[in-house]
């Protein structure tokens, strides 16, 4: 049964106040809050346990190399992977895109080669591979949408060819908060033999991930968007492709034996995981997964459709509103405009109603020139938002576009 | 009217609203009253980028002193705009480079508005003293 009142006392920040006004949070795209029992994890290891994995014979060390593999098992029963070597700790959904970029990318990709992304990337699925082109001398190429949001595949024979080494598809749009047909994509590139990488940032907290049935090379996501820590994130690679690919960055925990004739490397998933990282955020992330599996996936995806589609409708009836990506398989994200208002303004005038929401281009540029707007506003909701939130936001607009 | 002073007569009518919501509705008003520039004007020289909108500032030189036009794409920033044309318009070059703007702080825009990220109100002042800057150069 989901309660969206016990979960809401599980997050001690949303019973806040801004501006003296009741906190309504609705900037879960850009990162979400965390649960108190992620907060006391993080505080227990820092007060009781902390000390560097992988290198200490000592209790603490292995305490937390423990806990730090742990999550890794937790991870892969996420998204259901085979195994905890396809399991890679990075930075974040940029950082992990980025490894493949260059790890993968300047080995595989060659000049006259192609990279596919769609026109509804981030910035961070679509900067590392121009990059790679101006590296390599390889072409980007780009998927189209459509007005209403939905990825348009008519040409997309001729935008993946036997050209093709790469795909990078966001699962959800953190602008349009639809969900892509990726599945289809992930065939069609198999079949010219290109590797498939899916961001999964804006999907990972919304909907149930199976990366084997989904079939698709690498998956990315961060641990903050899921109720964990800020500074660790996740790449997924299937371990052939994994194995077939050079060490990125270098440095400690990544080798195997170092001397200055030779260095071998360390075997996954830690030839890709140089350094120290930040194993307790790591742990902290395992913790946000374990809650999230207790509540469910599949009745978090339910509540939030039922709250997304009152949303679309409540705030559609608003004069001067047009909302963007108006395809119904619509999951999490809300982004709009009303009237001629400045996204700026309107941003603005919200918070002072302690409404806080993203404005501006969201990391996603292209899309922007899609529409011909400078900027938009957006509210993206997390499991524990509600409708009377959604009313508190509606009413909030109306107040705000009588100003202007 | 002296720097100083102007700011003081700012600071007195942002004094007179308690509420920021009545603050806001006065920062909308002082934005809608702005002469918009001319489209020609808008142009890549006189943009200033801030992270959320687009200002113009455009700087001329009669009698010694600067007199600045100024628009934005979104109204609040106009009003920003606005009340740097107050102080600065008609100022001398020396006086604008030697001031240490108060009314800011004072009337609690920087807390309010997050100045470096959101609106510029940080880069418009800086582009106004480069201006100031540029024109006391010339004049030496």
């Amino acid at each position: 049964m989901f309660d969206v009142e016990k979960i809401r006392a599980e997050f001690p920040i949303l019973k806040e106040k801004v501006y003296n006004k009741r906190l309504v949070y609705l900037d879960n795209g850009a990162t979400s809050q965390r649960p108190k029992r992620v907060v006391d994890k993080i505080t227990e290891y820092y007060l009781k346990y902390n000390s560097n994995v992988h290198r200490g014979v000592h209790y603490l060390s292995n305490k937390c190399t423990d806990a730090n593999e742990e999550s890794r098992i937790i991870i892969k029963d996420f998204i259901n992977a085979d195994s905890t070597e396809e399991i890679i700790f990075t930075r974040g959904t940029t950082e992990s895109i980025n490894l493949v970029a260059n790890s993968f990318g300047d080995t595989f990709v060659n000049k006259g080669d192609e990279v596919v992304v769609t026109e509804m990337e981030h910035h961070s699925d679509i900067v590392p591979w121009q990059m790679l082109c101006e590296r390599r001398g390889c072409v980007l190429k780009v998927i189209p949408f459509k007005d209403n949001g939905e990825l348009d595949l008519s040409d997309i024979d001729n935008i993946i060819t036997r050209k093709t080494k790469y795909v990078g598809i966001v699962y959800i749009s953190n602008v349009l908060g639809i969900v892509n047909p990726v599945k289809k994509i992930i065939e069609k590139a198999h079949v010219v033999g290109a590797k498939v990488l899916i961001d999964g940032a804006q999907a990972i907290q919304h909907h149930k991930i199976d990366v084997q049935d989904l079939d698709c090379d690498f998956f990315a996501f961060s641990s903050h968007k899921i109720y964990g820590p800020t500074g660790v994130g996740v790449l997924y690679g299937k371990r052939d492709l994994l194995n077939s690919m050079p060490p990125w960055q270098g440095g400690g925990e990544m080798i195997n034996s170092v001397t200055f004739e030779k260095t071998t490397y360390n075997e996954l998933p830690f030839k890709f995981e140089a350094g120290t990282p930040d194993f307790i955020g790591i742990i902290g992330l395992g913790e946000a997964l374990r809650y999230v599996s207790e509540i469910g996936l599949d009745n978090i995806a339910a509540y939030e459709k039922d709250l997304v589609d009152y949303a679309v409708c409540e705030m559609s009836k608003i004069p001067g509103m047009k909302i963007f990506g108006e395809s119904p398989n619509k999951c999490s994200v809300v982004s709009f405009l009303v009237g001629n208002i400045h996204h700026y303004d309107m941003g603005t005038m919200l918070d002072q109603f302690g409404v806080e929401i993203r404005t501006g281009h969201m990391c996603a540029e292209p899309i922007m020139q899609h529409y011909k707007v400078p900027g938009m506003l957006r509210a993206s909701f997390a499991m524990y938002n509600t409708k009377e939130e959604v009313d508190i936001l509606c009413d909030a607009i109306r107040k705000v576009a009588a100003m202007f | 009217m002296k720097i100083e002073e102007i700011e003081e007569d700012i600071i007195e009518e942002f004094s007179m609203y308690d509420d920021w919501m009545d603050k806001y509705a006065y920062l909308i008003e002082l934005g809608n009253e702005v002469k918009a520039m001319p489209d020609e004007d808008k142009n890549e020289g006189n943009l200033i980028r801030g992270c959320q909108s687009q200002v113009w500032f455009k700087a001329e030189k009669h009698d010694g002193r600067l007199w600045f036009t100024a628009d934005s794409d979104a109204v609040i920033t106009k009003g920003l705009a606005a009340l740097l044309l107050k102080v600065f318009s008609g100022q001398t070059p020396e006086d604008i480079l030697s001031v240490n703007l108060k009314f800011i702080d004072k009337i609690g825009l920087l807390k309010h508005l997050s100045p470096t990220r959101s609106n510029g109100l940080v880069s418009m002042i800086k582009q106004i003293k480069i201006y100031a800057l540029a024109f006391s150069v010339e004049k030496n």
